[in-house]
């Protein structure tokens, strides 16, 4: 088999669930035909195949959109909706989390929403400070909701199934970056279990945890550090709550060192979490303090030179590591 | 206005009632300090939730309020399995982990109760895409206030409803207060019907204290819907006589004002409409006491049941329970 990206992998995702389910469906701004298919066109060509029923082109109404996911789901079906840029979920906030994430809990288990919201972001395309936020800290932060994103184009297709059999409401990330991206073909009807971390690179000295855009960075760094001697372990954690803490924690106790890297800005982010739980649990294994490395704490500014500065680069990668092995 | 055969308008009585009575036995619980939860009284607006109900199949969908006691009764869920809930109990009907706020019964079609306004039309409209997806035949109503007309969600909801021409009907029940504010100093248009226009929807204003008029006008837009012609913004007047929620001050609603309504009162009308097709007072009384005696024994039951256990705060985040 051949080479697929990020974007192919989706659409094959998307158009199999809805090949063998007719109450998978998607509905966003410009996800039909007639609109192309999708600003980044993982809807294309579905519209064709499924009718205009099933690809709903909607209005730029993200609360509806999202009620609308979210009703859809309640009477059985499995809606995927489509938020345009990450930064547009605080117009359809309420639904996301008083409702979709609620209310299997509040009804008692009555009702549930197996919804997927797709959405993309990504710093590094020069969108400026209202197109470019990694949000998945505040999604992490409720209870009730998957929150997920792909580093690759096979996790991506895997993922995106996973997300659609899942009888409770996913966030799926998209970053922009990795559209283009190519993996191995993974082939139809894959699937990547929600929950399950993959050991990226397995390594000895330090675990790197990471999602997303900043894993293909820290498998950079890893190869660069392994001709120095390094043996670094990056752990892509694809689902980022509930994430799986058991891999984590294993990787953490075998290297006993570790550090925590995303896009998003530092302070309050997943990675703060993550490396809270690590103190707690493998304290007795940890030769050192767990490390963050996040985005700057400030607006993603739209100059390429200040984008550039404000995202994580491989530079600090690499100090930190070196910084937690004592040779920085 | 045309007539109401004999059994609608029994049917229409009875669930008027059903919420009265429910109504009545809250605030007697609450004032006799036997219960303490929050509790949004629908007293004055019993006739629109049960005519609203009447012109609904069993299956159909309904999104409501924190203020849904009326359709949540007149719809049908039992109650014992509704006081169980409002009381916190394991045998309520989302065991005890919903609320007053949060009912839902999809036996009966209750799908959401929300507690956040305005929030519920566009997952109506979800339910009743759903219906058109699936062409199961259901219609979804979807209940709000006066208050809830104004955020954005109301728009947004019947812009894509219209759009799609979707099995969807919004009932407005124009308390006149959204919260503590009255309708005139929160909207300056004259009526909320009206903005139905602006999404080339129909919208019609009825007097939800007279039967006839809120009963044809919830059937008429439910016929409309299933017969996918598309939504209608009902906007039903009537009147909140109480404050927001019980044991708050309404010392704003002016007493001209609220005493000018309560010869508006939709109970009094009903009953007179009711002996007026040969139904007798001993009749209705005796439904009265049936629903009485129901639910007595329905409150003492739920007085009596478990709260749920603490497995519980476990259970129902996702559909895995954690190991």
């Amino acid at each position: 088999m051949g080479e697929i990206t990020m974007a192919q992998a989706l659409n094959r995702a998307i158009d199999e669930a809805m090949a063998e389910d007719s109450g998978v469906f998607c509905l966003g701004e410009d996800v039909g035909a007639k609109q192309g298919g999708g600003v980044f066109k993982v809807t294309a060509g579905l519209t064709e195949k499924y009718g205009e029923h099933r690809i709903r082109a909607t209005p730029i109404s993200e609360t509806a959109i999202v009620g609308a996911a979210v009703g859809a789901a309640l009477a059985g079906q499995r809606p995927i909706a489509e938020i345009m840029l990450m930064n547009f979920v605080g117009v359809c906030m309420d639904q996301i989390v008083n409702h979709a994430a609620k209310l299997r809990f509040m009804s008692g288990g009555q009702t549930n929403v197996p919804l997927v919201i797709r959405t993309t972001t990504g710093v590094g395309v020069g969108f400026g400070g209202q197109h470019s936020d990694m949000l998945e800290a505040w999604f992490a932060h409720v209870a009730g909701l998957h929150v997920v994103t792909p580093s690759n184009a096979a996790d991506a297709q895997g993922l995106m199934r996973a997300s659609i059999d899942c009888n409770d409401p996913v966030i799926f990330i998209e970053n922009i970056l990795c559209y283009g991206l190519k993996s191995q073909d993974p082939g139809p009807g894959y699937r990547v279990p929600l929950g399950k971390a993959a050991v990226a690179r397995e390594g000895s000295d330090i675990s790197v945890i990471t999602y997303g855009r900043t894993v293909l960075d820290a498998l950079a760094v890893a190869s660069e550090l392994a001709n120095e001697g390094i043996s670094v372990e990056v752990i892509d954690l694809r689902s980022i709550a509930p994430y799986d803490e058991e891999t984590v924690l294993a990787s953490v106790r075998k290297t006993g060192r570790a550090l925590t890297l995303h896009e998003a800005v530092r302070p309050f982010g997943t990675g703060a979490e993550i490396a809270a739980n690590i103190q707690e649990k493998c304290w007795d294994s940890l030769k050192g303090p767990v490390r963050r490395i996040g985005g700057t704490f400030s607006p993603v500014p739209f100059a390429s030179v200040l984008e550039q500065a404000w995202i994580p680069n491989k530079q600090q990668i690499v100090d930190q590591i070196k910084a937690s092995m004592g040779r920085g | 206005m045309a007539d109401i055969d004999r059994d609608t308008l029994l049917d229409i009585y009875t669930r008027t009632m059903k919420v009265n009575r429910t109504d009545e036995k809250f605030r007697s619980l609450l004032m006799q300090g036997k219960v303490a939860v929050m509790y949004y009284c629908v007293r004055g607006q019993e006739l629109v939730s049960a005519a609203a109900m009447t012109a609904l199949r069993d299956e159909d969908y309904v999104v409501c309020t924190y203020r849904g006691q009326g359709e949540q009764t007149a719809k049908g869920i039992p109650a014992e399995k509704w006081w169980a809930e409002c009381l916190g109990k394991v045998t309520g009907t989302c065991k005890g982990k919903g609320g007053t706020m949060h009912i839902t019964h999809p036996e009966k079609g209750i799908m959401v109760t929300t507690g956040v306004v305005g929030s519920g039309l566009p997952i109506a409209n979800g339910l009743a895409m759903a219906s058109q997806n699936t062409g199961d035949g259901k219609v979804t109503m979807v209940s709000f206030g006066d208050g809830a007309a104004n955020i954005g969600a109301f728009h947004e909801a019947l812009n894509m409803a219209q759009l799609y021409k979707l099995p969807v009907v919004f009932l407005c029940q124009n308390n006149r207060y959204g919260e503590h504010t009255a309708f005139a100093d929160h909207t300056q248009s004259e009526s909320i019907y009206g903005r139905a226009a602006g999404y080339g929807m129909k919208g019609v204003r009825v007097d939800g204290n007279d039967v006839f008029a809120m009963y044809h006008a919830a059937k008429d837009a439910v016929d409309r819907a299933r017969a996918g012609e598309g939504p209608t913004l009902i906007e039903a007047m009537c009147y909140r006589m109480m404050g927001h929620f019980f044991g708050a001050d309404f010392s704003y609603m002016p007493k001209e004002h609220l005493a000018e309504m309560q010869r508006e009162d939709p109970l009094p009308k009903l009953r007179a409409v009711m002996l007026e097709h040969q139904f007798t007072e001993v009749e209705l009384d005796a439904i009265v006491a049936g629903i009485d005696a129901e639910i007595d024994e329905a409150v003492a039951k739920a007085l009596a049941a478990d709260p749920p256990g603490p497995e519980e705060l476990q259970i129902d985040v996702f559909e895995k329970v954690p190991a």
